[in-house]
């Protein structure tokens, strides 16, 4: 076949899937560029102002307050996940009967829906008759006000005024982290079981008979192995919470976001901007501010992170 | 003693596993108790744990409070379009970069990956206002259209259909089979794995999608069940047991479809995490 009829067949065969992505990504990208440029109201544009919204996003008190609460849930979720999920999959890939009915207890969150878990996490959570407080008064805890607490949890934990970069997130913001954990444990057990399952029996066997101990054999053998799958672990947990949203919409406030604005996090603040307060221009400039970050983050990840990677 | 020596790691493990499991369980444990609850039972404190009186009438008030039977109607709609035109779009794009050795491949499908990478939050402004242009706000097209292809089914695919060996293509060419008939008669039966991945991909996030029909939908009528059920806690933000009755039965089908296709799903998502 002649090249052209070759790419004339190929296109036709792209042409449904392209049509789709270029006028409903592709192009809704491009003009989000041109719009986070203009100040933007429900009547259209009014004026260009060049980079006055990025600079107004750095300007923002609010925003940094809402990257410093995207930044600590990130930070609380992340090692939360990594680390529950790893010694679970660990667990499980053992000699262990029912390790099927396990894992799918473990998974069984994630096919929920967050809006429907969402609402039963805040009445879990709920401040005066909330079963949290129930279960930790048995053992002499609390009573706390969970997703109405705007103290800093590390102030809490000491019971002193800290400076505001080391209060750490509000308990409110932790107690998002905390059910996000949860919901998302059983995915992340899977993918590292199936990660324990691809080292080689042999490394463990050579182990054994160097009479290494479970930890060194952990240390030395299995995290270094695992580390591909840690990367994406990493990687995956890290984009997908910068992009929290649909738990503070529907667990904080009245207003979202609160108490206080620190349950605030970066998409629901432009979500507000944009279709509560109708400025689009300016929400569309926090939207790209957020990928950048994504990006950056991403970035130094892949070069820091896969200098630790031992692939085989 | 000795035994029981050799046995503890083993007692411990189970031990673990067992209240981890306990611990994921409780929530749902929590929402099926406080849904059959009388109003009062369930403001109790202390709280009772099992139902004095279980109350199966709080399910069907839940229900007919706001429209749920429209809201699952509108949302089994969304899904099965969105599915459908999904698997098309994906089967054939695959397919153009899985057999098809075109010039300009390589860039288009680094334009893809590209796009991938960007998050919604990007255009979900632009798209708003795009399909105001359109006049679809409010509409079925707003909630689905948008969503008929996506990269990662396309990438997944591909994959797939590059293990396809050409000899079979030659041969099936030999046979008089043209491109659609070889793709939709062979390879497609070849890969019902990959297509059951991308099927449960597909329908639990378009069951589940939330942000989007959020702003793109303005009446009831038109809601899916995330977008009906989020504005019913809103507006009924006190009677929990209402709450949870309505929460026990949005999230029912999917542990229902979770346990029929449990080895099905645990796969495509136990795939998704190697490299790709």
């Amino acid at each position: 076949m002649k090249a052209k009829t070759i790419f004339l067949k190929a296109m036709l065969f792209l042409l449904p899937a392209l049509a789709i992505l270029f006028i409903f990504r592709f192009i809704p990208i491009l003009y989000a560029f041109r719009i986070s440029f203009y100040d933007w109201g429900i009547a259209g544009p009014r004026a260009f102002v060049g980079f006055a919204n990025y600079l107004e996003v750095f300007r923002d008190a609010k925003f940094w307050q809402s990257l410093l609460n995207t930044f600590w849930y990130v930070a609380t979720v992340l090692p939360g996940v990594v680390f529950i999920s790893l010694f679970l999959a660990i667990l499980l890939n053992q000699q262990i009967k029912m390790r099927g009915g396990f894992r799918t207890i473990y998974f069984l969150p994630d096919v929920t829906s967050i809006i429907a878990i969402s609402v039963v996490w805040k009445w879990i959570y709920h401040p005066r008759i909330g079963i949290a407080n129930y279960v930790l008064s048995l053992i002499g805890a609390g009573p706390f006000r969970w997703l109405e607490e705007s103290r800093g949890i590390f102030e809490m934990m000491f019971q002193r005024n800290l400076p505001a970069a080391l209060e750490g997130p509000s308990l409110a913001l932790f107690s998002l982290s905390l059910m996000t954990i949860w919901k998302s444990l059983g995915y992340n057990v899977l993918i590292y079981l199936a990660g324990l399952q691809n080292i080689p029996n042999h490394y463990y066997e050579s182990a054994k008979i160097d009479g290494a101990s479970r930890w060194q054999t952990f240390r030395h053998i299995t995290w270094p192995l695992l580390s591909p799958t840690t990367f994406y672990i990493f990687i995956m947990t890290t984009i997908t919470s910068f992009q929290v949203f649909a738990p503070v919409w529907m667990m904080t406030g009245p207003p979202a976001g609160g108490p206080l604005g620190t349950t605030n996090v970066i998409v629901y603040y432009l979500y507000d901007m944009a279709f509560n307060y109708s400025k689009y221009g300016y929400g569309t400039a926090i939207a790209f501010v957020l990928f950048l970050i994504i990006l950056a983050l991403t970035a130094v990840q892949k070069k820091y992170g896969e200098r630790g990677v031992h692939y085989e | 003693m000795n035994k029981l020596k050799k046995n503890l790691p083993l007692l411990m493990t189970y031990a673990v596993l067992i209240i981890g499991a306990l611990t994921i369980l409780f929530p749902f444990f929590w929402m099926l108790s406080t849904s059959l609850k009388t109003p009062i039972e369930s403001v109790k404190f202390p709280p009772t744990f099992i139902p004095e009186n279980p109350q199966f009438s709080n399910y069907s008030e839940a229900w007919s409070q706001v429209n749920f039977t429209r809201y699952f109607i509108n949302t089994i709609i969304i899904t099965v379009c969105e599915l459908a035109g999904v698997l098309l779009t994906s089967i054939l794009a695959a397919y153009a970069f899985a057999r098809f050795n075109f010039r300009g491949r390589e860039f288009v499908f680094t334009a893809l990956l590209g796009i991938m990478m960007i998050p919604m939050p990007v255009y979900i402004v632009p798209g708003y206002m795009m399909l105001q242009k359109f006049g679809w706000i409010d509409t079925y097209y707003a909630q689905v259209v948008p969503w008929l292809a996506n990269v990662f089914s396309i990438f997944l695919l591909r994959q797939h259909f590059k293990t396809i060996p050409n000899d079979l293509y030659d041969a099936a060419v030999i046979d008089g089979y043209s491109d659609l008939g070889f793709l939709f008669k062979i390879v497609v039966p070849l890969s019902k794995p990959a297509l059951v991945t991308i099927s449960i991909f597909t329908a639990l996030s378009s069951w589940n999608s939330f942000i989007w029909p959020l702003v793109v939908t303005n009446s009831d009528s038109i809601r899916p069940v995330q977008v009906g059920l989020a504005y019913f806690i809103q507006e009924q933000s006190t009677s929990y047991t209402l709450l949870m009755a309505a929460s026990t039965f949005v999230i029912l089908p999917l542990i229902v479809l979770f346990f029929i296709a449990q080895k099905q799903i645990v796969a495509s998502y136990s795939r998704s995490g190697l490299k790709d």
